[in-house]
């Protein structure tokens, strides 16, 4: 038996409230992050990702809500926090880093204020010296060198930012960073050594991280395992290895097969019928029946649950069940 | 257009040929900065003597990173900039020899397609609305009933079918891949020859984007397009393009047939770009080290090479001399001092 999951989310429904009624971007979502794996959670634009990045810090706003579900992070259900306990998790003990740096930094505050009013602000007690000291010694170790710590955020590039945010989360040594789409605005050079940096901090800090991205390429590059979203469902998770040799989830095989790849020699892509659905209206059953190759009469009558396939992933779907082969 | 400013009677192989076009643009401008800067204009240098030729049918892709130009040089091939320096040539005729009114017709040949399909189209206008105004700009011959019809025939080749149910609906009423549907179109619809495509499906998801690269690639078949395809994505461009350019910091790096681009890169800058271009394949992980730092400021480019600062094999005469364009293999030219022990 693997050592107890850092993070258990259990039945997760998030919902949003919108004039054309209400929309269920996260619906019954259950998975494990253990402790010390990079998890990459992948899906396309408006499978749920980005909410559910979000909801697992409860950090999601009006007008989308969390409307069942547990989050077991670390032995507490984060649900049962006040919003003055999840304060001190957030950026604690899960630190987050967006697409977007330069609309998380403070435009008119130094990168070295932005760390140590961090540190104090969850730790007090610390003299402005420890502060600074900490501040310093980080830096150094993400790559940014102690001068450009008296600058401000618009006077370094995207993936300088990048690195800013990183050592924030890291600064208050969290235990866990859920990183939403944290290379898509850098170029291909930066993100590789950005990636790089992620898998070199993992070991020093102890770090697991969920890495939220479109990007396969990225996932196949440093994720550990995989959770595929489509449509505000989980519809398969497993070893990053296994599910990119052998797919089990009708739309991850398209998915997969979908992303162009610079080492092959092929001259075509793999082309999916149809686009996502419309969550304002999705389609009965399993959601990608309607695109899906291998659709049988079941699909579009009932949603199949995850269900574990082979030692260590899980699957959604009819084809590896027997209720779906009856 | 007038006869004289028609260089051949015959069909020029080459649509499109850049010859030494060069951009620079000012980043502070009135005499008080004139005064202060003692009569020197800080400019930022978008693209430097641009060489290339884009020929009759093919897909000539641009890539590099963001910041190297390659949107500038979008716009120039379109003169919807005027070159600093230099001379934009399509299909014979030297785009800056015309006046506002000839390059106004000029335009119906060449179209451009952006990246954000939703910020190109006017959201008060609808489909139809927006795909018939360059009808009746550019083909006020026809009668109204005529143009309608073009529009309809137009949006059932871009795969909108039925296209009378597409008319009037507004863009925010259908999905991200058919508002590009929507925007190919719309270039479409005057019969240009050249379509400039800047990054034109990087905003779409997986499962979209491979049917509309299919859809381009058709699209250029029935209409006898050559395509400029400019993009920051080394893995899609494999998929679309015949010939491609890398640029860095508004200087051409390298050029050739694609495939012998990929499989032999000459230049350094070129064999980072493709090594770093992450692949959807978990047993192979990149290993090499990757060259660190970012791509410097445009305003003040480093002297000699424009890469050696970053470069793993930069030498003395890289910070001072700066390396020219040479064919080093057949149709496959590069501009670096020390190319030669890649070939």
């Amino acid at each position: 038996m693997p050592a107890k999951p850092l993070f258990s989310i259990r039945d997760l429904d998030v919902e949003y409230h919108t004039r054309g009624g209400d929309v269920r971007a996260v619906e019954s979502v259950s998975f494990d992050i253990r402790r010390g794996e990079i998890l990459g959670l992948v899906g396309e634009s408006a499978c749920g990702k980005s909410t559910m990045g979000k909801a697992l810090m409860r950090l999601h706003r009006k007008p989308a809500r969390i409307t069942n579900g547990q989050l077991l992070f670390d032995g507490r259900d984060l649900m049962t926090l006040t919003e003055d306990e999840m304060r001190f998790v957030r950026g604690g003990e899960i630190g987050m880093v967006f697409q977007d740096p330069m609309t998380s930094l403070n435009p008119v505050q130094k990168i070295i204020e932005h760390l140590t009013e961090t540190i104090h602000a969850h730790e007090p007690n610390t003299t402005n010296e420890e502060a600074h000291r900490r501040a310093g010694e980080l830096a150094e170790k993400l790559g940014i060198r102690s001068e450009r710590l008296n600058e401000y955020p618009h006077q370094m590039s995207g993936g300088m930012r990048q690195r800013v945010m990183i050592s924030l989360a890291l600064a208050l040594r969290a235990k866990l960073v859920i990183a939403d789409e944290p290379t898509t605005s850098l170029d291909v050079i930066v993100e590789a050594n950005f990636l790089d940096l992620l898998r070199e901090l993992r070991h020093e800090f102890d770090l697991t991280i969920l890495l939220i991205t479109h990007n396969i390429g990225v996932v196949a590059e440093i994720c550990d395992r995989v959770a595929v979203m489509y449509a505000a469902h989980l519809v398969e998770i497993g070893d990053v290895r296994k599910i990119f040799t052998n797919p089990k989830h009708p739309y991850t095989r398209g998915l997969l097969r979908s992303v162009p790849n610079i080492d092959l020699d092929d001259k075509d892509l793999y082309k999916m019928e149809g686009a996502p659905p419309s969550l304002l209206d999705p389609p009965s059953g399993c959601r990608f029946h309607p695109r899906c190759p291998d659709r049988m009469k079941i699909c579009s009558r009932k949603n199949p649950v995850l269900q574990k396939v082979g030692s260590d992933s899980q699957v959604a779907c009819w084809l590896y069940s027997k209720e779906g082969k009856a | 257009m007038t006869p004289s400013k028609t260089a051949q009677a015959t069909l020029p192989e080459n649509l499109v040929r850049m010859e030494n076009v060069t951009k620079h643009f000012p980043v502070q401008s009135g005499f008080l900065a004139m005064l202060l800067n003692r009569g020197h204009i800080p400019a930022v240098h978008a693209a430097d003597e641009i060489s290339f030729n884009i020929r009759r049918g093919e897909v000539f892709g641009l890539a590099g990173e963001s910041g190297s130009g390659k949107s500038t040089v979008g716009r120039l091939v379109l003169r919807l900039h005027n070159p600093t320096s230099g001379h934009v040539i399509f299909d014979g005729i030297d785009l800056n020899l015309l006046d506002d009114e000839e390059m106004r017709r000029m335009r119906s040949r060449m179209q451009l397609v952006f990246q954000d399909p939703l910020a190109s189209l006017n959201p008060r206008m609808t489909i139809g609305q927006a795909i018939l105004h360059p009808v009746t700009i550019h083909m006020g011959e026809l009668s109204k009933v005529e143009q309608q019809q073009r529009v309809l025939n137009i949006l059932s080749a871009v795969g909108m079918n039925p296209p009378e149910s597409f008319f009037n609906l507004f863009p925010h009423q259908i999905s991200g891949g058919q508002r590009q549907r929507i925007v190919l179109a719309r270039a479409l619809v005057t019969n240009p020859e050249l379509i400039v495509a800047d990054e034109p499906i990087a905003m779409a998801d997986v499962s979209v984007r491979s049917l509309l690269l299919e859809l381009m690639m058709n699209l250029k078949k029935e209409f006898d397009l050559t395509y400029l395809f400019i993009t920051h994505d080394l893995a899609t461009a494999k998929y679309i393009c015949n010939r491609i350019g890398i640029m860095y910091l508004g200087k051409l790096m390298e050029m050739g047939d694609l495939r012998e681009v990929y499989s032999r890169p000459l230049h350094p800058y070129t064999q980072a770009l493709l090594a770093a271009v992450p692949v959807p394949d978990p047993e192979k992980r990149r290993t090499q080290e990757l060259p660190k730092g970012e791509i410097p400021n445009p305003i003040d480019p480093p002297s000699g090479c424009r890469f050696h600062p970053r470069c793993t094999i930069a030498r003395k005469i890289c910070a001072r001399e700066e390396p020219v364009m040479r064919e080093l293999l057949p149709h496959h030219t590069v501009a670096c001092h020390f190319a030669d022990q890649f070939k």
